[in-house]
């Protein structure tokens, strides 16, 4: 047997975005095992449901993570209205689809860029880039906010979108599926990016299935969930289908992402023919009891808010399960075997946001 | 073949104009809409401190004896909470962000002036009341 040797990779790291650490076990080049540890950035943000009134815990949720902030609001929102069972306006909810699908081009255009970094690739990364510049002008610009959009509350959203915006906001991203595709060609038919990709990193239908993947690293493997098919918010109304590759490589997760921006895409120009009119928030009375479990799609896959009310204004218990935290199982399956090169882009291709992760 | 399949947009980019802004030399790009610094109008300000329990970072600091109103900019997330929650409207949200700085400045104080007439005491209770 050849000599065991423990490689630490993080939690500083040239290629990571956010604190992971692993151990890797090595023997020669090759990665025999993995031991995760994570803990780096725990803020307490669930403890604070308890100091802060619940209409004002969204502002927090939002701040759980910097990418997809406003899903957290949004699975906030959507568990606090069910505990107190508060009907949404059908426009709040269509704007919280819009707004999501929104954010959803935002998190893979970054993802899409920091996966071109890390296999090297610096001009991919700046064109990815620079779209998603254009997402978050819209994003600014309808909610007040870049990245912490702060428009999602209970009861409904705080700001409304104007139909002349609406159809702009549509014609514009009908116009950047061009760019979408420009990035596409480059990640799926790059020879050199395809080396980097095929075959590294495999997780088969039945580990991703029985490890827990959960969005785009499940239906990488061809494991078909989509949180959005359950139709909360407005997704019942629209008509889409989940992005599924079967191979199971970082090149499939990779295409399952390239092909969300255009499901996002297509769900955005869908819900802004459909948008009715009318009152955008409902006004919330009395304090909620009860408690409910709000699952909602991200970017990175299914997010979980657990809320529990005790009749005052003070939530009793909230608790977050984000998607990294159920792809780190199967990251640790799929780096198992692989070469200490291909490390980073593995860990890369489960889209880790450790932020949210630890909360 | 897959071979130089971005160099149609690197040629694009290379003869195009930088997509990026040469920030804090041109300012950055401003919406209607964006979030950019809480502004108080402290003639129109009660001093009900409404704003600083509803700050979700205690950046907002009000003393009703002294008639004072102090925010610590960096602390200020920019969430819009406080102008929502203001009973008389005199804080609002600009869109202009404040300048970047190297060094932690000293809380912003604003000092309202002396309360004299006695119908402006008569809507602070009056919003205490309320509330």
């Amino acid at each position: 047997m050849p000599k065991q040797t423990v490689i630490p990779f993080g939690p500083q790291h040239p290629v990571l975005p956010e604190p992971i650490h692993l151990d890797l076990v090595m023997e020669d080049e090759t990665v025999v095992d993995v031991l995760p540890s994570i803990g780096y950035v725990h803020r307490g943000l669930e403890r604070l449901v308890e100091r802060r009134e619940f209409p004002d815990y969204v502002y927090i949720a939002e701040r759980i993570c910097g990418i997809c902030s406003f899903i957290h609001g949004v699975a906030y929102a959507q568990g606090v209205e069910a505990v107190m069972d508060i009907q949404v306006p059908e426009r709040a909810a269509y704007l919280r689809t819009i707004w999501s699908e929104y954010s959803r081009l935002h998190s893979h255009l970054l993802w899409l860029g920091l996966f071109a970094d890390s296999i090297g690739f610096e001009s991919l990364f700046m064109t990815s880039w620079k779209i998603r510049e254009r997402i978050l002008d819209v994003l600014e610009e309808t909610t007040g906010g870049r990245v912490i959009q702060g428009s999602c509350k209970v009861g409904g959203v705080r700001r409304d979108i104007s139909a002349e915006t609406l159809d702009r906001m549509a014609k514009d991203l009908e116009a950047m599926k061009k760019e979408f595709k420009d990035i596409k060609e480059v990640f799926l038919k790059d020879d050199a990016v395809k080396h980097r990709l095929k075959g590294v990193g495999k997780l088969s239908k039945k580990d991703a299935y029985e490890l827990g993947a959960v969005g785009p690293t499940a239906r990488g493997s061809g494991v078909a969930i989509d949180l959005r098919k359950t139709g909360y918010a407005a997704y019942g109304n629209l008509q889409f289908d989940p992005c599924v590759e079967t191979a199971g490589d970082c090149y499939s997760r990779c295409a399952v992402r390239l092909n969300e921006l255009f499901t996002s895409v297509d769900l955005v120009k869908q819900a802004v023919k459909k948008i009715p009119e009318g009152p955008i928030e409902t006004k919330v009375v009395g304090n909620p009891s009860g408690e409910y479990f709000s699952r909602v799609e991200q970017p990175r896959g299914e997010l979980i808010h657990y809320v529990k009310g005790n009749g005052t204004k003070y939530l009793a218990r909230s608790r977050v399960r984000t998607p990294t935290f159920t792809n780190i199982p199967p990251l640790v399956k799929m780096l198992t075997g692989c070469q200490l090169a291909d490390v980073p882009v593995i860990v890369l291709t489960i889209d880790p946001c450790i932020g949210c992760c630890e909360r | 073949m897959g071979l130089f399949t971005i160099s149609k947009t690197i040629i694009k980019n290379a003869l195009g104009k930088p997509a990026t802004l040469m920030y804090p030399i041109k300012p950055a790009k401003k919406f209607e809409k964006s979030r950019g610094h809480v502004v108080n109008d402290i003639k129109r300000c009660i001093f009900c401190a409404a704003c600083q329990r509803k700050c979700p970072t205690y950046a907002i600091c009000v003393n009703m004896k002294e008639r004072t109103w102090e925010i610590d900019r960096l602390r200020c997330v920019q969430c819009n909470g406080c102008v929502e929650v203001c009973p008389v409207k005199s804080l609002t949200m600009d869109n202009q962000y404040t300048a970047p700085v190297t060094e932690r400045p000293v809380p912003e104080q604003l000092k309202g002036e002396p309360k004299a007439m006695k119908p402006a005491a008569k809507t602070t209770e009056e919003t205490e009341e309320k509330r």
